[in-house]
């Protein structure tokens, strides 16, 4: 049942995500693209770059696609999938909600415990380790084409990754003129 | 107007508006809320900022349904917390619908070709932004990589990587408490 499935898979992903939208990327893409095929590397792909330009968490955004997309491919009619889109967003909220409201007086009063502080050095370079992993599941041939049979697009997707890396990282462009630019290149050059 | 309708709103509003997610709210966020409407003091909304960061789930989420909790109990929070959500499912969902009929175009997947590569430099690119705030230094530069090879290469969950992690911190640290 593809409802319950959803609505347990986004769960578990709500629940260990630590580290912000960039850490749920490689949890998302663990369960979604790897497990489940519910969705393809390219969509997976497709879609971090329109969360990234549209407003709102990435978690969310990706919740809501998936929801959708899944139930259309497994055959469903598209009122249904609109219904498990919202139900996948809203199983992704719900289980940091209860633990939140639980433990939040708890966690005011020990903010500065050592115990916390611990586990999160150790988190931290963790959840950086997700993010390297998730960057490294997506450069496949799906993404950049394969270097031997379409040695073009190939070497065209190595540029724009070197520029968009360059770009961003040392000439601090905004992510979105990233995509847009990129968009752009694509539709001149292929 | 409602003390819940106004809630609602004024997240939506902070959902609608901030682009690049999670952290990128929390100005707006702290303008809106403690600035304008004064539903929380600059402790307290310092505090549900630092509670958010160590408890799981996405961070504006957390903030919103935190925010709305402390202010009207839990019918707050969780009007809060789809306050901020919903501009999010609503764009998402018509882009959706959009994109199944356009998703064949020939010219829309030139231009995906051309993002592709790019949303991948685009994840890389915080990583090494992130690397300060997390300390990296020789001495932990292992975990990281580690944990990525775990990953990508042997295909461990990374639900895996987090519970280890944080059952290793807290051992670490009685280790380090007992020893002083």
């Amino acid at each position: 049942m593809i409802f319950l499935q959803l609505f347990i898979t986004f769960s578990k992903i709500g629940i260990f995500n630590f580290g912000g939208g960039y850490a749920m990327i490689s949890l998302i893409q663990d369960e979604v693209v790897n497990k489940h095929h519910w969705l393809t590397t390219t969509e997976f792909t497709d879609i971090i770059a329109i969360s990234q330009s549209t407003p709102g968490p990435i978690g969310i955004n990706a919740a809501t696609y998936t929801g959708y997309t899944a139930v259309i491919n497994a055959g469903y009619p598209e009122w249904a999938a609109v219904l498990s889109a919202v139900m996948t967003s809203l199983s992704i909220m719900w289980l940091p909600f209860i633990l939140m409201i639980s433990i939040s007086k708890y966690l005011i009063r020990h903010k500065d415990s050592l115990a916390v502080a611990n586990i999160f050095t150790m988190l931290r370079p963790t959840v950086l380790g997700l993010i390297l992993a998730a960057a490294i599941m997506l450069m496949n041939v799906e993404n950049f084409g394969s270097p031997t049979d379409s040695t073009f697009e190939f070497i065209v997707s190595c540029t724009i990754f070197i520029l968009s890396f360059v770009g961003t990282r040392m000439y601090k462009v905004h992510p979105i003129l990233m995509i847009l630019l990129c968009g752009l290149a694509g539709l001149i050059i292929y | 107007m409602s003390i819940y309708s106004d809630l609602f709103l004024t997240f939506s509003k902070i959902g609608s508006f901030t682009l690049g997610g999670g952290y990128a709210m929390v100005p707006v966020m702290e303008r809106e809320i403690v600035d304008k409407k004064g539903w929380l003091t600059q402790e307290e909304f310092t505090d549900i900022l630092v509670v958010a960061q160590s408890t799981p789930g996405l961070f504006a989420i957390d903030m919103a349904s935190h925010i709305g909790y402390k202010y009207r109990g839990v019918l707050g929070g969780i009007v809060g917390a789809l306050g901020v959500a919903l501009p999010s499912i609503v764009i998402i969902l018509l882009i959706a619908l959009l994109f199944q009929s356009f998703k064949d175009n020939i010219y829309v997947e030139k231009i995906f070709m051309g993002i592709r590569p790019c949303v991948v430099a685009l994840i890389l690119t915080p990583c090494f932004r992130m690397a300060k705030s997390a300390k990296i230094t020789k001495y932990n530069c292992w975990i990281p990589i580690v944990c990525a090879l775990l990953i990508s290469l042997f295909g461990v969950s990374p639900i895996w990587c987090i519970i280890v992690a944080g059952i290793v911190g807290f051992i670490y640290g009685k280790y380090l408490t007992t020893r002083q």
